[in-house]
Parts: C-alpha cells; sequence; structure tokens
C-alpha cells in the first residue's frame, strides 16, 4: 500500500515544464489575457477599416507586425483574433465538457443497457475523423460563432464521457461508497459527498486540456473558410487570408498571428500539463491504493 | 419466525455465472459472536456483505428481528441499514480519501441529518473509546497507519449504536496490540448493547478466544 507513494513523489519532483517554464507561460497567458481584455477600450478596431495605400508595408515602428493586402495592422488584428479564438475554445471546451460529462455520469452511474448503447454510440463517433464531422456540423449551420462553438462542442465530448464513466465505475464499487450507504447516506448523499469530489478535479482538468486543442480547430475551420466570416479578425481567418501575401515577400501577414496562437496555445498547454503531473498521481494513488 | 436475530435464509448469491454461495443458512442472535469460517473463495465476504444489507441474494433472504428484508442498498429505508454495521479487510478502501478522520466517523449522522453540533460531540467520544487522539482526526487517511485508520472505521461502525457488526477480517492488517485494543472496544460495546457480532477470520487463536459459536461454510461448488 505505501510503496505506492514512492513513484508518485517521484514523478511529482520533475514536472515537464520547470519552475522558469511556467512562469514565462503564466507571464505569456497574464499578457495576453489582459491585452485581448483591455483591447476593446485601449485600441478599438474597425472591422470594416481598410486602407489600400498602406496595403504589405513590412514591420516597423508604425507597425509592429506590418499590414496585410488590405492595408490592415497586422499586430491589431492578431490581438482581436486572439480574443476571438480563446473565447471559441473555452466556450466550445465548456460545452463539451457538459456534453461529455452527462453522458459519462448517465452512462457510469446507471449501468446495464444504457452504459452499453451510449457507450457504442461513442466508439461510433470516435472512430469518425472529428474534424471532417465539424466541418458537416457548420456546413449545416450559417457561419457564424454559435456555428463554430456547437461544431467544436459536439465533436470533442467523447473523451470526457469515457473518463468521468471509467471514474465513476470504478469508484462503484469500492467498499467506501457501500460504508457510506450501510451509514445511511441516499442516493444524493453519495453523489454529492462521495462520487462528485472525485469527479470534478477530473473534469476541470479534461476542460483546461481541451482549451487549447478546441483553439486550433476553430483555426483550422476558419482556415478552411468554414468557420467565422471572412471579414471578422480570427487568427484562422487572418492566416487564410495571409497565404495570398506570401508568395510577394509579405510572410508576416500570416506568420505573426499564428506565431501568436502558437505562442499562447503552447502555454496555456504547458500550465494544464503541470497541473496534471501534480494532480494526476495524486488522484491516481488515492483511487488505487 | 420472530425471533430476534440478523438471519441468512437459504441465501444464493453468483457471480458472473459463478455460483458463490447457494444456499447458506446463517444466524447471528443479540450478544452472540458467531465465527465464520471457509476456505478462499467459499463466499465469506460475500455473505457478509448480503448480512450487511448491501448485496440483494439470487435466492433466499434475509431476515432483520423477524422480519424478511426486501432488497439491499437504497432500495431500504437508512433507519434498517444503520441497524447492520460492517467492518471491511482494509480501511483504506473503506475510507473515502479526501475526508478527514473527524468526518470520516461524523459522516453517518451528518448523512442521517443529525444536527452538527451532536455529530461531532459523537464523533469525538467514539474517537477517544477506539484510541485516536484528536491531533489524528484533522488528518486524511494517506497520512495515517492502517491501524489508526480501522480504528477510525470501526468508530464509525457504531456512531449508529448498530444491532449487528459484521468483521470481515478486519484485525487481519493490524498489528497485535491495536488488534486487541480494538477486539476490546467490540466486546465492551457487544455487552453494553447486546449487540450480535459476525467475525470472519483467519486467525484460529482470535476465533477460539472471541467466537461463542463458528460456522463452517463449505467449499466453492465446482463449476
Amino acid at each position: 500500500m505505501t510503496d505506492l507513494a514512492l513513484p508518485v513523489r517521484l514523478r511529482r519532483s520533475k514536472p515537464r515544464t520547470g519552475r522558469v517554464g511556467a512562469a514565462a507561460a503564466w507571464a505569456v497567458l497574464v499578457g495576453a489575457g489582459l491585452a485581448c481584455l483591455l483591447a476593446p477600450v485601449l485600441w478599438p478596431l474597425d472591422e470594416s477599416a481598410v486602407d489600400l495605400a498602406r496595403t504589405r508595408l513590412a514591420p516597423s515602428w508604425a507597425h509592429p507586425a506590418g499590414t496585410d493586402d488590405l492595408g490592415r495592422d497586422v499586430a491589431h488584428r492578431s490581438l482581436y483574433g486572439l480574443r476571438v479564438s480563446l473565447l471559441v475554445g473555452a466556450v466550445a471546451a465548456l460545452v463539451a465538457t457538459v456534453i461529455g460529462g452527462l453522458v459519462g455520469a448517465v452512462a457510469g452511474t446507471l449501468g446495464g443497457w444504457v452504459d452499453r448503447v451510449l457507450m457504442r454510440v461513442v466508439d461510433t463517433m470516435a472512430a469518425l475523423p472529428h474534424l471532417l464531422l465539424g466541418i458537416f456540423i457548420v456546413a449545416m449551420l450559417r457561419p457564424s460563432l454559435g456555428a463554430v462553438i456547437l461544431s467544436i462542442g459536439l465533436t470533442h465530448w467523447l473523451s470526457t464521457a469515457r473518463i468521468v464513466r471509467s471514474e465513476l465505475l470504478s469508484l462503484r464499487t469500492r467498499p467506501f461508497i457501500d460504508a457510506a450507504i450501510s451509514g445511511g447516506a441516499s442516493r444524493t448523499r453519495v453523489i454529492t459527498r462521495h462520487l462528485l469530489p472525485h469527479v470534478l478535479p477530473r473534469l476541470a482538468l479534461a476542460t483546461t486540456l481541451m482549451v487549447p486543442h478546441a483553439v486550433w480547430h476553430e483555426t483550422a475551420l476558419s482556415f478552411l473558410g468554414l468557420g467565422l466570416p471572412p471579414h471578422l479578425a480570427s487568427i484562422g481567418n487572418m492566416i487564410n487570408d495571409g497565404q495570398r501575401s506570401l508568395l510577394t515577400g509579405a510572410w508576416w501577414a500570416s506568420i505573426v498571428p499564428g506565431l501568436l496562437l502558437v505562442v499562447v496555445t503552447l502555454a496555456l498547454a504547458a500550465l494544464t500539463g503541470r497541473w496534471r503531473d501534480r494532480l494526476d498521481p495524486r488522484v491516481r494513488a488515492e483511487l488505487n491504493l | 419466525m420472530t425471533s430476534t436475530a440478523l438471519a441468512a435464509h437459504e441465501v444464493a448469491v453468483s457471480y458472473g455465472g459463478r455460483r458463490v454461495l447457494d444456499g447458506v443458512d446463517l444466524r447471528v442472535a443479540p450478544g452472540e459472536t458467531v465465527g465464520l469460517r471457509g476456505p478462499s473463495g467459499s463466499g465469506k465476504s460475500t455473505l457478509a456483505r448480503v448480512l450487511a444489507l448491501l448485496h440483494a441474494p439470487e435466492a433466499g433472504h434475509v431476515t432483520l428481528d423477524g422480519h424478511r428484508v426486501a432488497g439491499a442498498r437504497h432500495r431500504l429505508p437508512a433507519a434498517v441499514r444503520t441497524r447492520v454495521a460492517i467492518l471491511f479487510q482494509s480501511p483504506r478502501a473503506a475510507t473515502d480519501p479526501r475526508l478527514g478522520l473527524a468526518d470520516i466517523i461524523a459522516e453517518p449522522l451528518r448523512a442521517t441529518g443529525t444536527p452538527e453540533e451532536r455529530a461531532r460531540a459523537r464523533a469525538a467520544e467514539l474517537a477517544d473509546l477506539v484510541g485516536l487522539t484528536p491531533d489524528l482526526l484533522t488528518r486524511r487517511p494517506h497520512a495515517v497507519s492502517d491501524g489508526q485508520l480501522q480504528r477510525a472505521c470501526l468508530a464509525r461502525a457504531l456512531v449508529h449504536r448498530p444491532d449487528y457488526l459484521l468483521c470481515d477480517e478486519a484485525t487481519a492488517m493490524l498489528d497485535a496490540s491495536t488488534q486487541a485494543h480494538l477486539a476490546a472496544v467490540v466486546t465492551d460495546y457487544q455487552r453494553q448493547h447486546a449487540a450480535g457480532v459476525l467475525l470472519i477470520t483467519h486467525d484460529p487463536a482470535l476465533m477460539a478466544r472471541w467466537a461463542t459459536r463458528v460456522v463452517d461454510l463449505p467449499p466453492p461448488p465446482q463449476s
């Protein structure tokens, strides 16, 4: 029993992201978060503004990331693109978590044929390429923020459902649940006092791990022209538009928004990875003792 | 039959098509300690779970003081479930790793609507009875030893003053002094409340010292 604690401590002592990396990731995230929040106040953007006299200008003091082929400031629009991407990513991850959490909870608590049917649905959906499925969903709706969120949410709940289900199934058979029932705890009491507190941290972790993934998904959809309306500044739209400028040497129009997205999602992934390293072995050690 | 006892009548249980118990009878009367022996796989723990009202048998039934018990777990009212308490072999598996020892002991009281102050006072009283010092009560299961945790489990088992206590190899993982202390606590409780005790153990000395009557389960039926 106690020897299980050893590998846990060994793993905890060397997380994948070091302390310096974590500080850098926090700095990136806090900076990006503040910039996104304050952007409409400090640097309002006119989405329809076009300045054809200043197209494809190289990075300079006036335009730190240059301008695109319609003369719009790339740095300015990248910031707005990031706002949209992060919003879509966070909301879509939440939608996916709610759907997955509900399906997993129903399958894990009811069991029997309900569980078998739900899990076959999950297996079937997992067998389809989820980008394709997402494209199919947005294609049926009009391009909008809601359609993109729905498309990502509806295709990304599978792993969450599996996590919640397996967690509940393993918890259900443990003697401490028997002891609680024997002690007079009602069904609701068992769920709120013993089951939810064990599942929620895993659920929160699954949500945050999904945010970078959802952001990339939104970008992919927009890049394919199926995401947000083309005049809206979104990272995917900008990379897509910037392609045309690449051949004329204006690399900044697509590279800068792309790099911004990479840096921010990497920072997010690094921090959630650290959280998982810290949380997971503890949870595992507690659950498997 | 209206005798006061916790009894299994012709109980049969199978797991995945394999019959574990096949028409077993067992009776635990108030005040007596029934020892239950049997080779591994003979269904001792399963029988304990059936008697603890945690598992409904496929055939046969359980009677509690002459009343036939229908179903198990949440199909029974809390007031019936709490009359039979069970102590498991592994205190680690039997305690929620997220709760502190004081909460583990008081949880059954809170779950059945006891006011917070009374629940806390009763938990403290029982912790003292099983020999847990107050500083241990704030700790969580991973920060205490198996023996300390099993003491907490015994305290929890006694909070509702059960009429029957089932010990499923409850002392197998403990050192001799803890074992002796817990046995003394159970015997005292049994004497004061005329509680019936079912003792499952592989330890012949413990069985000889404690059990007033020993029942042998037949080896598992060959499939």
